[in-house]
């Protein structure tokens, strides 16, 4: 390692300039480069790209012709509609209200928005991060909530009609369906799945059987048993509410789809965990409610939350046994002589409608499996 | 633990009942049995003095009875003279015949969705994104119905008959095509096919193990596919074409005869395809994201080309990843098409317990047979994909 050229390093550095840099080709780089890359980067490549453009060009000219350029909005009757061909916006405009709040009385509305607001709210109080007291707003929706917002839809007190459930519909009535299905099944589900995991072979045999049994079946397979089984089972005389019957056929399906989830979480926490909590002297619920749950539910979330959009997609079945929700209130005006024909129109409404409460949802969990992701991601 | 445990069980009595945890978990169980058993017992009890009320006698003779209402759909020959046991067989054959189109048709949909969703192209991957959110997020009933509406109103009445060639017929009744009744020696055709459908098995199993073997690839689907379809047309070409058509013909108020394809079916077919391969779309990203991307590069550094690395390496790892959660999307479809109820397809859910139950009241025997017939058919889709599930899966050595 000796040096032999004695060269001084000090005075006369080696050092290499470079020259400056050329500019990258200019197929690499801007709009021509991305479309190299992204576009055209092989032979079958470019092909697809020309029969994906091609697909493109036949399918989003005539939606957007349908939807916007050929369109009626104006007026109130189906003449508008008829001659222009396109989308009939009329129908949706003039049939608005209906197919939200459906036949409940007009004047009473805002106890349905009211109801809807006591959930929302304190539900969007929850979702915001920092805020404080989120246990108490919790509680209220989980007991006092329930009371209040049946007996303010229902009416007959305090100088408010009553509101029978048959004139329940519309999309108020999906909501109704949805939330209730929501809260009340998630408790259940987490019940069953600490029921199927549980020492005792009994109560264990009952959940699994349970479980099993609901999720080997239809979710309209299980309205009908609530809506043809349901009466006989119980004694002469003691009738369940139609909306009811849907109500708790509903809630025990997807209350077996949680539990599944929830089991997944369940299984997913260490023994160490059980061990520990059992090592402290808890007892089963308290290790279940201060070890357990936390962890377990923390994973499952956004798990949890694609059952709740597929229990809310689920809402639509309760048309086939008779209740009168905001697809089937659009399928009896489609039949109307006024508007035959116009259905699908409503249809796309309706869709448009459930999208945008689903997609919400959907990027909510992903948000938040971003935000619980703990581990390492590549 | 256990030292409580002994004295108090040493103490005897009530307290050991409660204090003990093994006798405290038999006590428990004692009182959820009996609770069980007594509202199981309430609800028997209740079920039988309301059938007696209104008259029902249970059992299953019913099913002997003639029916006496038509079937818009059926696979085998059914007539209004045809007992409620053969419209209960016709219901349970149109389920599984939708459900099978709808796996085979929403599997090959969302392979091809799924990887087109982690393709390179930008245009795909987002047509394939958009296609995906949008399906998954609107509900199955809804576009089931948007389509059966959709298909009503756009196609034309009876009397305008679109007709290709005046065979076929397109109604709003239903697609009706020419349709083969078969003449002596027609046997020899489904022969082939079983024959051709062995041939290719085995033909498989011997490419791949002379693959495992040697490493010679062997082009399995293109034989496979001839000798599927080869087969029986070299046996129809043998035997001279033993069949004659039968061709649809306008009588009365619909057309008769030929090959009958109805609105109810195309539009709940179409619905559950686009709507489960959207699920399945994203299972396939998601089993394809879960190979590792050095499988990907060691398959280059083999040489192998973008498609057989897909093929050889990627997919075979990712069906390990894709196959479980493929299984309950079978399933979810086979279920979802009791949603037929809605626009009217003779399926278990509403003919059986729809029309039969309504006509027979026989309302317990109705739903138990029902739920018997998807108790079986998960069972089975379970078993079957169970075991591919264990062929595919990683064996650990």
């Amino acid at each position: 390692m000796s040096d032999t050229t004695m060269r001084d390093y000090q005075s006369d550095p080696l050092v290499h300039t470079p020259a400056p840099d050329l500019p990258p080709p200019a197929t690499s780089v801007g709009i021509i480069g991305w479309m190299r890359n992204n576009l055209f980067s092989s032979p079958m490549n470019s092909l697809l790209t020309v029969l994906g453009v091609v697909a493109l060009y036949y399918i989003i000219p005539p939606i957007v012709n349908w939807a916007i350029v050929d369109a009626t909005i104006s007026g109130t009757t189906r003449e508008g509609c008829d001659a222009a061909g396109g989308a009939c916006w009329t129908f949706i405009k003039v049939r608005f209200w209906l197919f939200i709040y459906g036949f409940y009385p007009e004047g009473e509305w805002w106890r349905i928005n009211i109801t809807m607001l006591l959930f929302f709210g304190p539900l969007l109080y929850c979702l915001i991060e920092t805020t404080p007291g989120k246990k108490w707003v919790v509680l209220f929706l989980c007991i006092p909530y329930w009371p209040i917002g049946g007996a303010l839809l229902l009416g007959g007190f305090w100088g408010m009609p009553f509101v029978d459930t048959t004139q329940w519909s519309g999309f108020s009535l999906t909501l109704i369906i949805a939330v209730t299905g929501i809260s009340f099944s998630l408790p259940l589900g987490i019940l069953l799945a600490l029921g199927r995991r549980s020492d005792l072979p009994v109560l264990r045999m009952i959940c699994i059987g349970f479980i099993e049994f609901i999720r080997a079946v239809p979710l309209i397979s299980i309205l009908f048993m609530s809506t043809v089984i349901l009466p006989l089972f119980m004694p002469e005389g003691v009738t369940f509410d139609k909306l009811m019957r849907a109500l708790i056929g509903v809630t025990l399906f997807s209350a077996a789809y949680m539990a599944e989830t929830v089991r997944g979480g369940l299984q997913a926490i260490p023994n160490g965990q059980y061990e520990a909590a059992d090592a402290m002297g808890l007892t089963y619920w308290q290790s279940m409610r201060l070890i357990v749950l936390p962890q377990a539910l923390k994973i499952v979330i956004p798990a949890l939350v694609s059952s709740f959009i597929g229990l809310f997609k689920d809402t639509t079945l309760v048309l086939i046994i008779g209740l009168v929700d905001l697809v089937s209130m659009i399928q009896s005006s489609g039949a109307d002589i006024a508007w035959a024909g116009y259905a699908p129109h409503g249809y796309v409404f309706a869709a448009l409608l459930f999208f945008v409460f689903c997609f919400a949802m959907s990027r909510y969990s992903m948000y938040l499996e971003d935000k619980l992701h703990t581990g390492h991601k590549r | 633990m256990t030292d409580r445990a002994e004295t108090s069980s040493e103490a005897g009595g009530l307290s050991s009942w409660l204090y003990d945890k093994k006798k405290r978990q038999i006590l428990f169980q004692i009182i959820t049995i009996a609770i069980f058993l007594s509202l199981v017992a309430y609800f028997v009890n209740n079920t039988l003095n309301n059938l007696e009320k209104r008259n029902i006698a249970t059992g299953f003779t019913f099913l002997s009875h003639p029916a006496g209402f038509g079937v818009p759909f059926s696979l085998i020959e059914y007539s209004e003279a045809s007992s409620y046991g053969r419209a209960f067989v016709v219901s349970v054959l149109n389920t599984l015949f939708i459900s099978f189109c709808g796996i085979i048709l929403a599997t090959v949909l969302g392979f091809i969705v799924g990887i087109a969703r982690l393709s390179s192209n930008y245009i795909i991957a987002k047509i394939a994104t958009i296609y995906l959110e949008t399906m998954r997020n609107i509900p199955l009933l809804l576009q089931i119905l948007f389509w059966h509406s959709i298909l009503l109103i756009t196609l034309p009445a009876v009397r305008q008959a679109m007709s290709i060639g005046d065979v076929v017929f397109l109604t709003n009744r239903g697609l009706y095509v020419p349709w083969p009744v078969p003449e002596p020696g027609f046997m020899a055709i489904p022969i082939a096919l079983v024959i051709g459908l062995v041939a290719a098995f085995v033909v498989a199993r011997w490419a791949r193990i002379r693959r495992d073997a040697t490493g010679q690839q062997f082009p399995t689907i293109w034989a496979g596919l001839g000798l599927i379809f080869g087969l029986p047309l070299l046996a129809a070409i043998a035997t001279g074409f033993p069949w004659t058509w039968d061709i649809p013909e306008l009588k009365g108020f619909n057309f008769r005869g030929g090959g009958e394809l109805i609105p109810e079916f195309a539009s709940l077919l179409f619905a559950l395809t686009v709507y489960t391969a959207a699920f399945i779309g994203e299972i396939v990203r998601a089993g394809i994201q879960a190979v590792s991307h050095g499988q990907t590069e060691a398959a280059g550094a083999l040489g192998l080309r973008q498609g057989p690395t897909m093929r050889l390496v990627i997919i075979p790892q990712a069906m390990r990843v894709i196959i479980p959660p493929l299984t309950s999307q079978y399933l979810n479809l086979t279920k979802n098409s009791s949603l037929a109820t809605a626009v009217g397809y003779p399926e278990v859910v509403h003919l059986f317990t729809g029309t039969v139950l309504n006509q027979t009241g026989q309302s317990l025997e109705c739903i138990a047979m029902m739920m018997a017939v998807y108790f079986t058919i998960s069972l089975s889709i379970s078993a079957v994909m169970n075991w591919y599930n264990r062929r595919v899966a990683l064996v650990e050595r």
